[in-house]
């Protein structure tokens, strides 16, 4: 069990750490509660949580700019919920009780879905030993081998190179 | 370079079997979810399982107490011209099933909210338990794909006859449930 | 009667590319040539053969026969006559027709072409590419035949059939559908035509690689073959993929250019596949080396080609994009399933003659940034397919419907892309073979200065977001980087030949297409990336009900609202168009139009934002909804879109850049050249190699 849990947290820290600059960007859109302050809550306000929802009537488009007639009622159903002092957590929450979890943008982390997140860093992961691999072959090899700069088959391109050279060369010197 | 006399160095059995069992894998959840897609709604004489409706009152109503009787499942959402067209029709219909207690009504409201579900119901006074698709376990069940769509289950519990698009007259809902009754 | 010439032609295509088969395998494996011979001249009468059906559809979608189901569904009378051309590829059965007869242009094209080297090929290409014509065309015949007519049988039911049915009558109807509204926009109708064709051009290296393995030929030449096919392809797909973008971005409405939808992440994943392989084949026709690998992208690039294809016409996974329900989903899964296996099988047998010819040397060699830069290709590709794919699973594991929507995608590829951009500055500069640290550095330190005073820069005028910073470095140390390149190349041949720098850059361009094109690409790349990371990271948005005279202000600027009107026009449509003025900081920018049309026909609502672009960013606005004339008021999105322009300039050049790569060498100029410079090459001080 517990070793479970360890690989389990070990993923979650790898994708951390691959994430970290873009996950950065996701936390400015931090919750606020609105209703204490008495006013209405904005179009703005209401698109901030609608933006994270989809709806199942129109498939793979953010609540908040989805145009059809049932999209329209659930932004209402959240400004009701705002007015009525919930919050952005208790909200969605709201919607994944009522309409299951495919309103919400990626799948909840548990279960199954998990592989959503942990497959693909583990393919990269594979990924980097096989190259890693190849390339540690390649340093073995080199120290047994001296190798020179392959000659470029492009005629033009080694006399560029050649002519660069030697300005360089002459640049230095002059 | 290639030497001919070098032995081809292939590949390792294990190799190969991952590979195909993992091409084979895939391939059957394609398949799999092909024939999902092609199967359409539940088909005509399939066992319906049994699901719990919790209605707009706070009741909650189950197929498995109604074994026996034929169950009538219509999902509707408020957001749908087409269901208004029905809604009274379904609702008379109810009120001469109702005496038998032959034939139960079940109305789903499908991806709707709950305040204008409620406002539809008292609009058309509809009487039959209604409730919302909590999580859209229903409708998965049935793979609905659009309201209105109407699904009649039989005393055995198998699909009998179903509706897509609204019934266009009471004549139309009893000429499907009555042969139903009788069977 | 047109209706019969387009069916029997297509019949008789179809018999010719069955013939095309069963002879070139005969041919082959009795060592008959004339038996291959005449398979190429089946091949290659496919293209006229085929011209034929399309020019049959077209011409009843253009002369309204609406008596045909397929003219019925997709055009109207009232439609202008290059959409009842184009509506050719507007429904299911008909794109499949015009699929298959840009495959057969692909073949043809590819018949024709000079054997005499590759003899043993070409039963193989044969076989492969008319294997996929001939499934394509059983799909068209058996299942979505565009001829079929409308007949009405005396109880007046209708009936829809190829030929008359006993005691029928023909039902023509007075007017048709007419073309889903969304799709009458001129974007779309170049965009599936531009996808079409990178797909079906895919099929071409595939043919090549797959004959390449079933002969067991181990060196290169079926790479060297296709090289130009695969870019041209990967051009084709790029135009597609930079349009499809650039519809959603003024049709959709959503304030957005790419949503991850599966039907779009289906045409992107090719191009991932693709891409790579446009860079790894260098490494093998360089150094020897992945040859395995090539074949495993080549092989992967065409599996995706068509699951992409079956993703978005079988229904499997619903999308906004998908075709409407059909039969042809059992057929592509079998195709597609006899391909995967028949691939992987061959791959497998032949695994063992890949081996690479040589080694790599060093971890900064050109070659080992190669294999980094397709790790990160295929990372992504395993981000997109998965996110793609899990929804299916989930359904089916599960029962559970899941959404894997744009913030997965958006999170798990920035970095990879990141990567790609970092390479993208370093891998030009190293050498094949060897280079180190010290040869890198000194090549490097120029344009690396540069980009770290535009990092400076933007730091100084107070972008915070590392993410951002992050990414405008990468593309800034991109770009200086490949400028510089170019720059030494001019200066090169301005040394060598005396020419003017103008006219050196222009010769050093035409003379090294593969390489300078390759360049102005990853500058185009540079230049999308600034785009994407101007929306990406800065796009900002708002939304409120007006009344007239009211405004919102975004970013500087500010919007008021000044009326609106409801109207309906003599094609078929409902419009509801806002008048909108727009000013930034005091100063008058003009009026937007931002509208909703309403087509009677289909019932479908479009919406139209009204968008003002410059170089530096876009406003954009969506009319969101509006009240009857009484109270006056509409709702207006509003969204400021920095940089996104460049993401369309650089789209441009993009295809340039690939235009200049595929363009093909005039032999004889290049001859010219040659012994030009071979002239010219007493002036160069020969230098000896350090």
């Amino acid at each position: 069990m517990g070793f479970k849990k360890l690989s389990l947290n070990l993923v979650i820290k790898f994708t951390n750490i691959l994430f970290v600059p873009f996950m950065l960007f996701a936390l400015i859109g931090v919750s606020q509660v609105y209703a204490q302050s008495g006013n209405p809550p904005t179009a703005d306000q209401i698109n901030a949580i609608a933006k994270q929802l989809y709806c199942p009537v129109c498939e793979n488009t953010p609540l908040d700019v989805c145009p059809t007639q049932a999209c329209a009622q659930w932004r209402d159903v959240i400004r009701d919920k705002l007015v009525a002092g919930w919050n952005e957590e208790q909200i969605k929450e709201y919607f994944v009780n009522q309409y299951g979890d495919r309103v919400l943008a990626e799948p909840p982390k548990r279960g199954l879905n998990w592989l959503v997140y942990v497959l693909p860093p583990i393919f990269f992961l594979g990924g980097l030993v096989l190259v890693y691999k190849n390339i540690k072959n390649a340093r073995k090899l080199e120290s047994t081998i001296t190798s020179a700069p392959i000659v470029e088959d492009d005629p033009f391109l080694k006399e560029f190179e050649d002519v660069l050279r030697k300005m360089e060369e002459n640049g230095k010197n002059g | 370079m290639e030497n001919e006399t070098t032995p081809k160095k292939g590949l390792s059995r294990t190799t190969i079997i991952v590979a195909f069992a993992i091409l084979l894998g895939f391939l059957a959840l394609l398949g799999w979810g092909l024939r999902n897609a092609q199967a359409g709604p539940v088909q005509v004489g399939q066992k319906v399982p049994t699901f719990d409706l919790t209605t707009f009152d706070g009741e909650v109503v189950s197929t498995s107490d109604l074994q026996g009787k034929v169950i009538v499942v219509n999902f509707w959402a408020s957001w749908c011209k087409p269901c208004e067209q029905e809604a009274a029709d379904l609702e008379r219909a109810w009120q001469i099933y109702k005496e038998t207690d032959d034939v139960y009504f079940f109305g789903v409201a499908y991806v709707d909210i709950e305040p204008k579900s409620r406002a539809y119901i008292e609009k058309f006074n509809i009487t039959y338990p209604n409730g919302p698709d909590l999580r859209t376990t229903i409708s998965t069940m049935f793979r609905v794909r659009g309201v209105p769509e109407t699904y009649i289950i039989d005393r055995q519990g198998k699909l009998a006859a179903f509706k897509i698009g609204p019934y266009s007259s009471l004549g139309e809902i009893q000429a499907m449930i009555d042969p139903i009754i009788l069977q | 009667m047109i209706t019969n010439i387009g069916y029997g032609s297509l019949i008789i295509t179809f018999v010719l590319s069955l013939y095309g088969i069963v002879a070139a395998i005969y041919g082959e494996r009795k060592n008959l040539y004339r038996f291959v011979e005449s398979a190429r001249v089946a091949m290659l009468l496919t293209f006229p053969m085929l011209t034929l059906v399309a020019l049959s559809i077209i011409t009843l979608l253009v002369t309204q026969h609406y008596e045909v189901q397929y003219v019925y569904n997709t055009t109207s009378q009232s439609m202008p006559i290059y959409l009842k051309i184009t509506a050719l590829w507007g429904g299911q059965s008909g794109s499949l027709v015009f699929w298959a007869w840009l495959m057969s242009a692909f073949a043809s094209a590819v018949s024709i072409r000079k054997w005499s080297r590759d003899r043993d090929l070409l039963p193989w290409v044969i076989v492969v590419s008319l294997v996929t014509l001939a499934f394509f065309l059983s799909m068209i015949i058996f299942f979505e035949n565009p001829f079929q007519r409308f007949w009405a049988s005396p109880g007046s039911r209708e009936i829809v059939a190829m030929f008359q049915p006993a005691g029928t009558q023909l039902l023509i109807p007075n007017d048709g559908r007419g073309l889903n509204p969304l799709l009458r926009h001129p974007g779309m109708v170049i965009h599936p035509p531009m996808l079409y064709l990178g797909f079906v051009s895919f099929v071409i290296p595939f043919a090549f690689g797959i004959a390449a393995l079933i002969t067991g030929r181990k060196d290169d030449r079926w790479i060297r073959l296709t090289r130009r096919w695969t870019l041209v392809a990967w051009m084709f797909l790029s135009i597609g993929l930079i349009l499809g973008s650039r519809w959603a971005y003024d049709v959709l409405g959503w304030g957005g250019y790419w949503a991850w939808d599966p039907v779009e992440n289906a045409a992107l994943m090719p191009w991932l596949t693709g891409t790579a392989f446009l860079h790894s084949v260098m490494i093998q026709e360089k150094r020897g080396l992945f040859k395995r690998w090539n074949m495993i992208l080549v092989i992967l690039t065409y599996s995706l080609v068509i699951f992409g294809t079956f993703l978005t016409r079988s229904g499997v996974l619903s999308s906004v994009h998908a075709f409407a329900q059909s039969a042809i989903g059992p057929m592509f899964f079998i195709f597609i399933g006899i391909t995967f296996i028949i691939s992987l099988a061959l791959l497998i047998k032949r695994w063992g003659d890949l081996k690479s010819e040589g080694v790599m040397h060093s971890l900064l060699s050109r070659e080992s940034l190669f294999l980094l830069n397709n790790l990160l290709f295929i990372g992504i590709l395993v981000v997109v397919f998965w996110g793609t794919v899990f929804p299916l699973i989930s359904e089916l594991l599960t029962g559970q419907k899941v959404t894997v929507a744009a913030p997965f995608y958006q999170r798990s590829t920035a970095p990879l892309f990141a990567g790609l951009l970092l390479l993208m500055g370093i891998a030009p500069l190293s050498a094949w073979g060897h280079s180190t640290w010290k040869t890198l550095g000194k090549a490097m330190w120029k344009p690396g200065l540069l980009s770290l005073i535009v990092l400076l820069g933007m730091i100084i005028s107070g972008v915070h977001s590392i993410g951002a910073l992050l990414g405008f470095w990468l593309a800034s140390f991109a770009f200086f980087i490949t400028i510089h390149e170019f720059w030494r190349g001019t200066k090169a041949r301005h040394k060598r030949s005396g020419e003017n720098y103008l006219t050196a850059f222009f010769r050093l361009a035409a003379r090294n297409r593969r390489r300078y094109g390759g360049y102005l690409i990853h500058l185009s790349v540079v230049l999308m990336a600034i785009g994407i990371i101007g929306i990406e990271g800065y796009q900002t948005e708002t939304q409120a009900k007006l009344k007239a005279g009211e405004s919102i202000q975004l970013s500087g600027y500010t919007v008021t609202f000044k009326s609106l009107a409801e109207f309906d026009t003599n094609d078929g449509r409902n419009v509801a168009r806002a008048v909108l003025d727009v000013s930034k900081n005091g100063k008058n920018l003009g009026q937007l139009y931002p509208r909703r049309d309403y087509f009677y026909d289909s019932q479908q609502p479009m919406t139209i934002p009204g968008v003002r672009s410059t170089i530096e960013d876009d406003l954009y606005i969506v009319l969101v909804n509006w009240e009857q004339i009484s109270s006056g008021s509409a709702t207006f999105k509003v969204f400021h879109n920095p940089l996104i322009n460049w993401l369309w300039i650089g789209g441009i050049l993009l295809i340039f850049g690939s235009f200049v790569a595929a363009w093909p060498d005039q032999e004889r100029s290049l001859q010219l050249e040659r012994k030009l410079a071979s002239q010219n090459s007493s002036v160069v001080p020969v230098s000896s190699s350090d």
